[in-house]
């Protein structure tokens, strides 16, 4: 009789819980609707140029997303040194374009350049996490996961020094080959720098979407995502199938560095870290694992961090960290799926 | 079996060595600095200032305290915190608080032992706040932990990175929270008070006096990870640790114990915050980074995951060559062959390789438990049990 008893006890209680869950996210949600809608209000145009801002950064964080959820779909690893392979493509464009080839101003010529060196660091960015993968993850793969985990960070740490090493520990400007020309549409600024974000990342955005879903190739990733040794036994060579996904994260990862380091001007050793778990955020509000998700997630990301710096109502720009990590936070609270995924509480 | 306990009775045997062995490092420490180094000549004098000031080695058991607290949450339950750097940063925030002038909306003097004219502020019993750190630190982790300790054990990685960069950004922008200054920003508390301890109190340059302070609190610390090892929760984290759905099975609440792990280790991090804040006499926020909680980490990995004497070596060596042996051995290195190595900038270098190569090359640390090697070298039994390897990936 007692056990009866404190089992329907217990789950009273569970309930009771689950409901203040609930309650205190509509919360949340309220809250946060409350203070863009009242910063709609008072100022609309700010408001709409803030969100142009965070539009364009969040194709970039979007691109970076792409990297960590196609990993993680694959061989279930947060690749903490994603972030930082991210900075490290930054720095190489910026030694290439800028330093090697002298393409410091805009021009015909230099925007060609840009174009050639695009490709060059989607492709240093795609060897670099290809190597890390072969590396250091390859060997852990059937390890407990503390360990590739572990791993990670410590490549994130070497790859951190490589890029202190190579551009010194204080922020480099770099002299962009776009022009800073701004275009007027009813009443608001729209940046040259925001179309070409636009121009570069959409279709590098759809072309990675398309491998993974219409592709042979792709098709082997999915497969290999659900079950690797029937995948094997089906006839696909796994290891290189990990390799081709780390080699795509990589290329994303390289293509945002680029873009990063030409409209946003700067790049340091010690970018990769903190937008590396900007995107990450990003990755798992979408949904972790999915595709869509993650762009998604990047713009929500990106046009959040917009209004708590931008906006005339709102936290201000020293609080863009705290803000980040606390939908993080509250994601894995209420959502830890994601917007667009499946729920990821530990399954017995 | 028989074996794994053989091997549990003799790390009970050389529990007492070690304690014996750490007691009399400490003691020769204190002695050689209070009795034999004043009294030597100034070469020799110098050499120990350069290598093992007393400054640095009272550092040294701070670390072992941290490590040890992480050791609880990494080594024993087996959950991943990458942010342990913001219990640090809480328990040198309790001290700033309740043992400085800083306060000065209040007026609170509990067998406190402030400064002649700085009266003004909260000044508590040091072992007043040494507790209060511990409690205050121990709620912030069931805060951490609590709703994420369901998720998977990556993402809480992810959650604990999160509040280790939340809170001491808090602590940098604290001096303007709706207009009260909470934590004084960059500039951080300073001047904190003077510990009392049984009457005896403990002056800002009394380096032994601090020595021997922070050397108990560690001391402790390794008693107690060591009482709570062999206990029922911590038999139950290691049960956790190697076996969730095992665990579970044999009737051990997931959950709570797991959460346990997190406050209890989590109050390591809040009494060494506290201890640091009083061996340096104040508390200031831009020493808390991401590369703390890394560096505290990979002393769990190099000593050994769980092993608690393992650890204390690891954290050892490495706070060692952190502080004082990059700078030192780096300088010997150039005066000797005329190079220009600037050593020091190596330290994310060493890090980063040391977590990559201690978990491709020895998992289980260099001085392992016998359970835990077995635990992270796991993937070798596959080829003796191919079917049961099997049903074990499709599980997956």
């Amino acid at each position: 009789m007692t056990s009866v008893a404190t089992g329907i006890a217990r789950k009273k209680k569970i309930s009771l819980s689950e409901l203040l869950l609930r309650i205190s996210m509509f919360l949340v949600i309220g809250v946060i609707t409350y203070w863009l809608g009242f910063n709609l209000v008072i100022d609309p145009r700010a408001f709409l140029q803030v969100s142009i801002n965070g539009i364009n950064n969040g194709l970039l964080y979007a691109l970076i997303a792409l990297g960590y959820t196609l990993v993680y779909g694959i061989i279930e690893l947060i690749n903490f040194a994603h972030g930082d392979l991210f900075m490290l493509c930054s720095v190489f464009s910026f030694a290439i374009l800028t330093e090697l080839f002298g393409a410091k101003a805009p021009g015909a010529k230099n925007f060609a350049l840009l174009l050639v060196v695009l490709l060059l660091t989607m492709i240093f960015g795609a060897i670099v996490n290809v190597t890390i993968e072969r590396v250091a993850y390859r060997r852990l793969r059937n390890a407990p996961k503390l360990a590739p985990l572990i791993t990670a960070v410590g490549m994130s740490f070497v790859l951190q020094w490589i890029g202190l090493k190579w551009v010194g520990s204080v922020p480099v400007n770099v002299n962009t080959v776009l022009p800073a020309t701004k275009y007027q549409f009813a009443g608001l600024e729209v940046a040259f720098k925001t179309f070409v974000i636009f121009a570069v990342t959409i279709p590098i955005l759809i072309l990675f979407v398309f491998i993974v879903n219409k592709t042979r190739r792709g098709r082997a990733m999915r497969a290999t995502a659900q079950d690797k040794d029937a995948s094997r036994l089906m006839g696909i060579n796994v290891n290189q199938t990990i390799s081709f996904t780390f080699a795509i994260a990589g290329a994303a990862a390289g293509a945002a560095g680029i873009m990063w380091a030409q409209t946003i001007g700067t790049v340091s050793y010690n970018l990769g870290f903190q937008l590396g778990l900007i995107a990450f955020t990003s990755a798992v509000l979408g949904g972790v694992g999915n595709l869509y998700g993650a762009v998604l997630g990047g713009l929500i990301v990106g046009l959040i961090q917009a209004y708590n710096d931008g906006l005339t109502v709102g936290p201000g720009q020293r609080w863009s960290q705290t803000m980040v990590f606390t939908i993080l936070i509250l994601l894995m609270v209420y959502r830890p799926g994601g917007l667009l995924g499946q729920s990821s509480q530990e399954k017995v | 079996m028989t074996k794994l306990q053989a091997a549990h009775h003799a790390v009970g045997v050389n529990n007492k060595k070690w304690a014996i062995g750490f007691s009399t490092v400490v003691g020769v420490i204190f002695l050689l600095n209070v009795f034999v180094l004043p009294n030597a000549n100034t070469q020799v004098q110098r050499f120990f200032n350069a290598w093992f000031s007393l400054n640095s080695l009272a550092e040294i058991m701070i670390w072992i305290l941290m490590a040890l607290g992480l050791n609880i949450i990494v080594g024993y339950a087996g959950l991943l915190d990458l942010g342990y750097v913001a219990f640090w940063a809480l328990g040198g925030y309790v001290a700033g608080w309740l043992m400085s002038p800083f306060l000065s909306q209040f007026q609170v003097d509990f067998f406190g032992n402030p400064r002649p004219g700085l009266e003004q502020g909260i000044h508590f019993n040091v072992f007043i706040v040494l507790i209060l750190g511990g409690v205050f630190t121990a709620i912030w982790g069931i805060i951490i932990g609590g709703p994420t300790l369901r998720l998977k054990s990556d993402y809480l990685a992810l959650v604990t990175l999160g509040f280790g960069e939340i809170i001491p950004q808090f602590m940098l922008n604290g001096s303007d929270i709706g207009g009260l200054n909470i934590t004084n920003g960059a500039q951080g508390i300073g001047g904190l008070d003077q510990p009392k301890i049984f009457g005896y109190t403990i002056g800002t340059f009394d380096l032994p006096a601090k020595f021997l302070m922070v050397s108990l609190m560690a001391g402790a610390m390794i008693f107690f990870s060591i009482r709570l090892r062999d206990g029922r929760l911590g038999r139950a984290w290691l049960a956790i640790r190697e076996d969730e759905l095992a665990a579970s099975m044999m009737g051990v609440p997931l959950w709570r114990t797991k959460f346990s792990s997190y406050a209890i280790g989590a109050v390591g991090g809040g009494i060494g915050g506290v201890g640091f804040a009083i061996l340096i006499g104040g508390v200031y926020a831009d020493r808390f980074n991401f590369v703390i909680s890394i560096i505290i980490l990979a002393m769990v990995v190099l000593g050994g995951m769980g092993n608690v004497w393992g650890v204390v070596v690891g954290a050892t060596v490495l706070a060692w060559v952190n502080a004082v042996g990059l700078v030192q051995v780096g300088e010997l290195i150039n005066n000797t062959f005329g190079t220009k190595f600037n050593f020091p900038s190596y330290q994310f270098l060493l890090f980063g390789l040391l977590l990559v190569l201690m978990m491709l090359f020895r998992r289980e640390g260099f001085l392992p438990e016998a359970r835990m090697r077995m635990v992270m070298n796991e993937e070798k039994l596959e080829d003796v049990e191919k079917v049961t390897d099997d049903t074990k990936i499709g599980s997956h």
